[in-house]
């Protein structure tokens, strides 16, 4: 039986971002972006990352897309699809995209990946205890650097946010 | 036991990080191209943390940690230039924000 979990999933996941895309009523892109990303829960669970699902929920799902529909309600725009009647836009997009599909798919012609997964050590993807040793030991400055990112990432956006003169 | 290969999960995550690409292309609104990029950030998650799985280490885990803070600053961030945008043109297409252009 080939995992029927995996094909449900990306089959939301990617039917997900497709709606998220093309739809032209921004909300609705909006909510379905939220679809997209709880399938990539799903299959963040299969890959037994259980903790990235739940922050991906948490912080993608719970914080962003509702930021974004805030804003997409306090601005009240309408969505519009343009771009696709030039024809420079459109050959530039579709080379682009070809380009990249043939570079992934050369990579995964070659480079030998393994065909049958290997069984997770237990514990290695799942628990806190893991995280938090690298998170402490090897990536320590990191931390520290993203903190002081996300300082100035609120400095930036009181700055923005104030009244111009 | 799963069965799907490392082949799977990084087609899939090329085709999501492609569905965003082609929409930060073809769209108008700054909304929409930012819930793109959102898109293009959440594939190459995807491929980090099947990377991760199949080496048996938790780097790449611990990478996507690093994305996901990255990305909630640039989407607090983004949205606050929308929004101080939105107040000085009254508009947040595209292609009526030109004024570098010339």
């Amino acid at each position: 039986m080939v995992n029927l979990m995996f094909i449900i999933f990306a089959g939301v996941t990617v039917l997900g971002a497709l709606g998220a895309i093309l739809n032209r009523n921004t909300v609705n892109a909006a909510m379905s972006l939220l679809v997209c990303l709880a399938g990539v829960a799903g299959l963040f669970i299969q890959l037994d990352a259980f903790l990235l699902a739940f922050l991906l929920i948490l912080v993608y799902a719970g914080a962003v897309v509702a930021l974004f529909l805030f804003i997409i309600m306090l601005l009240d725009v309408k969505g519009s699809l343009g771009g696709l009647n030039r024809s420079m836009g459109t050959v530039a997009t579709l080379v682009a995209v070809a380009l990249m599909i043939a570079g992934v798919a050369a990579f995964l012609r070659h480079a030998n990946l393994p065909s049958v997964e290997t069984p997770m050590s237990v514990g290695v993807g799942s628990s806190l205890k893991a995280y938090a040793e690298l998170l402490f030991t090897t990536y320590l400055l990191p931390v520290e650097v993203v903190g002081f990112l996300l300082l100035s990432a609120m400095l930036g956006v009181i700055a923005l946010s104030r009244k111009l003169s | 036991m799963i069965q799907s290969s490392l082949f799977a999960y990084i087609g899939l995550s090329a085709v999501l990080f492609a569905i965003g690409f082609i929409g930060v292309l073809i769209r108008r609104n700054a909304i929409v191209i930012f819930m793109s990029l959102e898109l293009m950030l959440i594939a190459s998650t995807l491929a980090l943390v099947a990377f991760s799985k199949y080496n048996q280490t938790m780097d790449g885990n611990v990478f996507v940690f690093f994305i996901l803070t990255v990305a909630a600053a640039e989407v607090a961030v983004g949205l606050a230039i929308v929004v101080a945008l939105f107040r000085q043109k009254q508009t947040i297409q595209v292609s009526e924000l030109d004024s570098l252009k010339h």
